[in-house]
């Protein structure tokens, strides 16, 4: 184990520290200048709804940019090969592109400050208790493991103990968030977004001087009919038939997992409640898209390299073909490590550990600041204390701010001692998604559901979603695919779409809806179409600044980029 | 509202960070390349054209912040 660990060391000199060093001292700059702009509990929370969209476009992007999506996306970029694109341009752009212009319009017009409280008013405080309370929860689970994953990451590259490492990150970005707020963690995610892209551009590049271009990579991947195609990705998906593995990408990954993923998860969507206008807010989601479609470029692409670059990798990458029971020195997840140490000379070494750390700490920041978002306005001010002032409110945000990193500790330990159950933890949160999309969809079109359908269909789809996720990881049920392939969070995704839609229509038809005039600004329908509209004067106008046009570009782009990868 | 005006330009931080790392990898480029840096990354000075590249990353961040600088929003309208 030890040696296993030393061999990841990277050797760090005076000037990658410096550069690390120097953009701590930027980042908690950051947390103390956005805190003079903190006159309120919404200054706190939304950033005052004053935001840019180029700002909050780039931290939407940056916000899902964390532990899992750089190691787990260089992971299956090294493991699968080029099908790893389906996450982004089926998994990730209709969603985004779908929230921007159809649901964007209802979070924002409607004033709503989190996901839940949309709930809250369209269905009433059963469905929004279910959701708040889980929703809470789960950020602080999943800041825990990003926590983690930061901690491991600086404990394994430079050598320091894990308990330290994780108590430091921890400390940053508390510092910055419960001081800075919503803007801070923003203004952050902005940076971290470009520290981040000046890692991968560069690994990417030399990466590819290294095997001789993109030829030579080809030429080196061993399983060219699965790994460099993208359809119809039954490496990926792990279901043999490449009808049903197409049919799986398109609807469970594209539409169930990741619409319910993109346009219901509030450290998403707060990003777009805290631009400054509906224009902006609509753009949001569509600026981020722009980057979102290039990123595997420089991040599935870096996988693949690294199983043909890293020595290590490549000897078990191997070895799993011959015997995919077989027990490796080195995992795919270590993609990224081993490429940083085997490509990058000081000086860029120390921009790449930053972009490491500046990766886990926008996931982090983003969980933390949706939790205390969440926990203040739907929990503390809805259910515990109401109608205090609200500079009250604001102390409340700053003190659970604490309370939720403190406790993102603690599942950070947890973590690093039961690292498997962390695992099926996360996968259970990807499910958890599926039926509030369902549940949403069907609010927002059918003004007939009624409040009684909002929960039960929740509870019902979330059930269906666990009781697949068990039938798949007891091995009792396998034509989805193995338990470590997607198949089976595909199938879950599908099943609790499916019964949570059904569930919801049989409970809506037997019970009492709420009045049309409760729903004005909720429901499609029922909304005026001025009240979705955006304006185009002043920093809104502009035909570039159009999100039909936007929307329209990302699309385009989306497809001319399937066509090259084909 | 004076909270909104008093909000810092972003564009400018980015471009302190990326100036400060330009000029760092470009001196790390150009003066200290070994032989063990040529190996790892097949010839290719990584650290010169990233230090440029990110120096001109500045430029444009730098340029875009001057040309359209921040106006505080006229809370009258």
């Amino acid at each position: 184990m030890l040696l296993a660990e030393a061999n990841f060391r990277l050797d760090a000199q005076a000037v990658d520290y410096v550069l690390l060093g120097f953009y701590f001292v930027i980042v908690l700059g950051i947390g103390v200048l956005a805190r003079r702009s903190i006159s309120s509990s919404l200054d706190f929370f939304l950033s005052g709804r004053s935001l840019p969209a180029w700002v909050t476009g780039l931290a939407f992007v940056s916000a899902n940019l964390g532990a899992v999506e750089v190691f787990g996306m260089t992971a299956n970029g090294a493991q699968f090969g080029i099908p790893t694109v389906h996450y982004y341009w089926i998994g990730a752009i209709p969603a985004m592109v779908f929230l921007g212009i159809v649901m964007m319009p209802f979070y924002y017009g409607s004033k709503v400050r989190s996901v839940p409280e949309y709930l809250n008013r369209r269905f009433g405080p059963a469905s929004h208790l279910v959701n708040g309370i889980s929703f809470a929860t789960a950020q602080v689970l999943i800041s825990g493991i990003n926590l983690f994953a930061l901690g491991s990451v600086v404990n394994v590259l430079l050598g320091w103990p894990l308990w330290l490492s994780i108590v430091l990150s921890a400390a940053i970005v508390l510092t910055y968030t419960a001081i800075g707020g919503l803007s801070a963690a923003i203004y952050n995610e902005v940076l971290q977004f470009f520290v981040i892209v000046a890692m991968l551009i560069p690994l990417t590049v030399v990466g590819l001087h290294r095997v001789g271009g993109w030829e030579g990579l080809v030429d080196r991947i061993a399983d060219k009919g699965n790994e460099i195609s993208s359809w119809p990705g039954t490496n990926l998906t792990g279901i043999g038939d490449a009808t049903l593995s197409v049919l799986g990408i398109v609807f469970g990954l594209g539409f169930v997992l990741s619409f319910g993923y993109w346009t219901t998860n509030f450290a998403e969507v707060q990003r777009g409640l805290s631009a400054k206008s509906m224009s902006a807010a609509k753009r949001t989601p569509l600026i981020g898209a722009f980057p979102k479609t290039l990123l595997p470029l420089v991040i599935v692409i870096p996988g693949m390299l690294a199983a043909v670059i890293s020595p290590e990798l490549a000897a078990a990458k191997a070895q799993l073909a011959a015997n995919p029971n077989a027990t490796t020195d080195v995992q795919f997840n270590d993609a990224i490590k081993l490429l940083i140490r085997d490509v990058l000379p000081n000086g860029m070494l120390g921009v790449a550990i930053t972009g490491l750390a500046a990766s886990f700490m926008a996931g982090m920041a983003a969980n933390v600041s949706a939790f205390n978002t969440v926990f203040t306005y739907d929990i503390w001010q809805t259910y515990i204390r109401k109608n205090r002032p609200d500079a009250y409110y604001l102390k409340v945000g700053r003190v659970i701010t604490i309370v939720g990193v403190v406790a993102a500790i603690g599942t950070a330990f947890i973590a690093a001692g039961y690292e498997n159950i962390m695992t099926y933890l996360q996968t259970l949160f990807s499910f958890f998604n599926a039926p509030l999309f369902a549940t949403f969809i069907l609010g927002l079109f059918w003004k007939r559901m009624t409040p009684a359908a909002g929960w039960s269909g929740l509870v019902a789809g979330t059930l269906s979603a666990l009781a697949v996720f068990i039938l798949a990881n007891s091995g009792a049920v396998t034509w989805f695919g193995s338990p470590d392939s997607q198949g089976p969070s595909f199938v879950g995704a599908g099943a609790a779409f499916v019964v949570d839609i059904l569930v919801s229509v049989i409970v809506s038809v037997r019970t009492k809806p709420k009045p049309d005039k409760e729903l004005t600004g909720l429901v499609w329908s029922l909304t005026p179409r001025e009240s979705r509209k955006h304006g185009e004067e002043g920093e809104d106008r502009g035909w570039y600044r159009k999100p039909s046009v936007l929307a329209g570009g990302v699309l385009v782009l989306t497809v001319v980029l399937n066509i090259i990868f084909w | 509202m004076a909270s909104r005006g008093s909000l810092f330009d972003l564009r400018w931080i980015i471009a302190l960070l990326f100036g400060v790392y330009g000029v760092v990898l470009l001196v790390m480029g150009i003066g200290f390349e070994s032989d063990a840096d040529r190996a790892k990354t097949g010839g290719f000075n990584v650290n010169l054209w990233v230090g440029i590249g990110m120096l001109v990353f500045t430029a444009l961040m730098a340029l875009w912040a001057l040309i359209r600088p921040l106006r505080i929003p006229d809370e009258a309208k």
